[in-house]
């Protein structure tokens, strides 16, 4: 199969246990730092106002992290990029209070829990917060929506021409959900893509869907990681940028499918 | 853009199963809201349910089985469209049609059950929920591509109640792109007590039936749907995607910026998309749910564009919000509208609100009509016009 035109990755960002940021993690996946698991604190993003920043949900908090961490490291403005929000389940400890909620008398269900229950309410208190008017896709492929999220930026960037923030985020739901859906961690990640390339440009990619399956990384916690959050099957894709090596990796984009993404970086 | 044709496509709702039954039920006037049952509901207020099609998954889906992808399966059944996804597969390829699929809440009608069921001593779940197959927002997806065997790219649109309108534009970037030759888009949202419960939390549920634009609206009716639609670039067929328009309203959460200027944009950038001017748009329908806030914003929104004069209407009176499904619903619509020459009044509209300047229809009008708009707007401020033409 043919792959796409290529676009230009201008930042990524990335929060996740003992990954602290872009920098941090940066360091680890060159081999400079060691990895050590680590608890993830609740993130506090800067952007949210203070009064959306009170109510903010952790899903919400950690998403903005990730797409605070991409956006450190441009000078684009975030008002004017579309979005792309890729989750498997965005936030399962509100559909658990609801559906808890639902079985009491009376069905006392929150008002906030349930505007902050849609699939898209990060992608709502982002466009809020920054004033972006631009398109924004919030989508769901289980497992396999960081690879989906990253298709449907493309898409956004070669066929409307839109320089697009993508974010990727999931977080383990509360028992009894978390038997169901064993999400390990929380985490985030952020990809800048543009159409043209520019000077923070860290490489450039393109991409197709393959019948193989999805590269693993070689240290094996990192890998564990990989597999503990949907979010993080970015790894090997942020492994090449760290390392600022061209290569090919595939990415998990259905039981039988992959998404493969060609890495071409600057010399 | 390049029109995009639409060469099948299938409603099923509160209106009945399939398109005949929907153009049935727009001609006569005769709405799908009633007030009925559903589950446990205590609310006093009208519901758009689909009637006679809860049976059980066949047994090789029973992990599937919930009522979110009963309805898809139903809905699937209709209009021969079974038929027409074969054809398509066999002209392409099923790895090579896409499969789009937009929802607000996918199987939770399922959670809801599951926590009813939960085991008093440990808390546990019952071992019949599968949260992967019923409760997540990529089940619904998954389920239709899996039943097709399509196997191109897959996702579930989850922006609210704009989800099932932005299908359409990101199934044509996919083709555009080349990620797929075809595509299946669809939107399936089923009634549940967590909508229910939760926009009436919001005070926004009406124990009266949804009167869109009424002077006296006091809110949405919850409806449930299922609706299909193959774009495939190479199809003769009479119907097109002419163009889409996608904003953000960066306003608020829950509530439409009261100056539609998010709206306004979504309508001018499908406008745009398609390079059609304002005034070659025949009929618009509406996103109109009935509440004070949407009916208003969205009546200055359309004026700004539009100015006062071209009809519209909102079809939520006949068929209630269909939420996720909305945009399919309306699409769906949509296309009767041009294919009978029928512009649909504003079913359930008493008073016109004076304060709503649009041209909101009062009564049906009998003419051609070649290009109709539909607008469709979600919690999170997600804005998504469609704009679709017969083909010349």
């Amino acid at each position: 199969m043919s792959a796409s035109e290529q676009v230009w990755v201008e930042a990524v960002g990335i929060t996740a246990p003992g990954l602290a940021n872009w920098e941090a993690a940066r360091a680890i996946l060159r081999g400079e730092s060691p990895y050590a698991a680590a608890d993830m604190p609740l993130p506090a993003p800067q952007l949210l106002p203070p009064n959306e920043r009170r109510r903010a949900t952790p899903t919400v908090r950690v998403a903005f992290q990730a797409a605070e961490d991409a956006m450190r490291a441009t000078e684009l403005a975030p008002s004017a990029l579309a979005t792309v929000f890729a989750s498997s389940d965005a936030d399962l400890n509100i559909i658990h209070r609801i559906s808890s909620a639902l079985t009491q008398t009376p069905r006392l269900v929150s008002p906030t829990d349930f505007h902050n229950s849609v699939h898209n309410a990060a992608a709502g208190y982002w466009s809020i917060a920054v004033g972006a008017r631009a398109p924004s896709t919030t989508l769901s492929a289980y497992d396999f929506s960081f690879a989906a999220g990253l298709e449907e930026a493309f898409a956004l960037v070669l066929a409307d021409g839109f320089d697009t923030l993508l974010v990727a985020f999931d977080l383990p739901p509360p028992q009894p959900l978390y038997e169901k859906r064993p999400i390990a961690c929380s985490a985030g990640v952020g990809v800048i893509l543009t159409r043209e390339r520019r000077s923070a440009s860290l490489a450039a990619l393109r991409c197709a869907q393959v019948r193989e399956s999805d590269t693993p990384l070689s240290n094996p916690e990192l890998e564990k990681l990989r597999r503990a959050n949907p979010a993080l099957a970015a790894l090997p894709l942020f492994e090449l940028l760290a390392l600022g090596r061209s290569g090919r990796i595939v990415l998990p984009r259905g039981s039988d499918a992959g998404l493969a993404v060609v890495v071409e970086t600057l010399s | 853009m390049k029109p995009l044709p639409v060469s099948a496509f299938t409603v099923t709702s509160a209106l009945g199963a399939g398109r005949d039954a929907h153009w049935r039920a727009l001609s006569t006037g005769t709405t799908g809201l009633r007030k009925v049952q559903f589950d446990t509901n205590t609310l006093d207020c009208w519901l758009g349910e689909v009637a006679d099609f809860d049976e059980p998954l066949p047994e090789q889906w029973s992990d599937w089985d919930c009522r979110n992808n009963r309805l898809a399966l139903f809905g699937l059944q209709q209009d021969g469209f079974l038929d027409a996804v074969a054809k398509l597969r066999a002209r392409y390829g099923g790895d090579r049609i896409g499969v789009f699929i937009g929802t607000s809440t996918s199987g939770v009608h399922q959670t809801e059950l599951a926590y009813r069921a939960r085991d008093p001593e440990s808390g546990r779940l019952p071992d019949w929920f599968k949260h992967r197959y019923t409760q997540n927002i990529f089940s619904i997806a998954d389920f239709v591509a899996r039943l097709l065997e399509l196997s191109g790219p897959t996702i579930a649109i989850s922006t609210a109640c704009s989800s099932s309108a932005k299908v359409f534009a990101s199934a044509w970037r996919a083709i555009r792109v080349g990620a797929c030759d075809a595509a299946l888009v669809g939107g399936v949202d089923s009634l549940c007590l967590t909508t229910l419960y939760g926009f009436n939390s919001l005070q926004l549920v009406s124990t009266d039936i949804c009167r869109p634009a009424d002077v006296a609206r006091t809110g949405i009716s919850i409806g449930e749907a299922a609706g299909f639609a193959l774009l495939d670039p190479n199809a003769d067929a009479p119907m097109a995607l002419l163009g889409y328009g996608e904003t953000s309203d960066a306003y608020h959460m829950s509530s439409p910026d009261p100056e539609g200027q998010g709206a306004a944009a979504a309508m001018q950038a499908a406008l745009a998309c398609a390079n059609v001017q304002a005034a070659e748009v025949d009929y618009i329908n509406l996103h109109g749910t009935g509440t004070m806030a949407n009916d208003s914003a969205e009546s200055r929104a359309v004026c700004t564009v539009f100015g006062t004069q071209t009809p519209c209407s909102s079809t939520k009176g006949w068929t209630g919000h269909t939420l996720g499904a909305a945009g399919i619903v309306e699409a769906a619509i949509s296309m009767l509208c041009i294919e009978h020459g029928f512009m649909p009044r504003s079913l359930n509209t008493r008073t016109k609100d004076p304060n709503i300047a649009s041209a909101v229809l009062l009564e049906d009008r009998h003419a051609p009509v070649r290009k109709v708009m539909s607008n469709s707007f979600g919690f999170g401020g997600s804005n998504c016009t469609l704009l679709f033409g017969a083909r010349a």
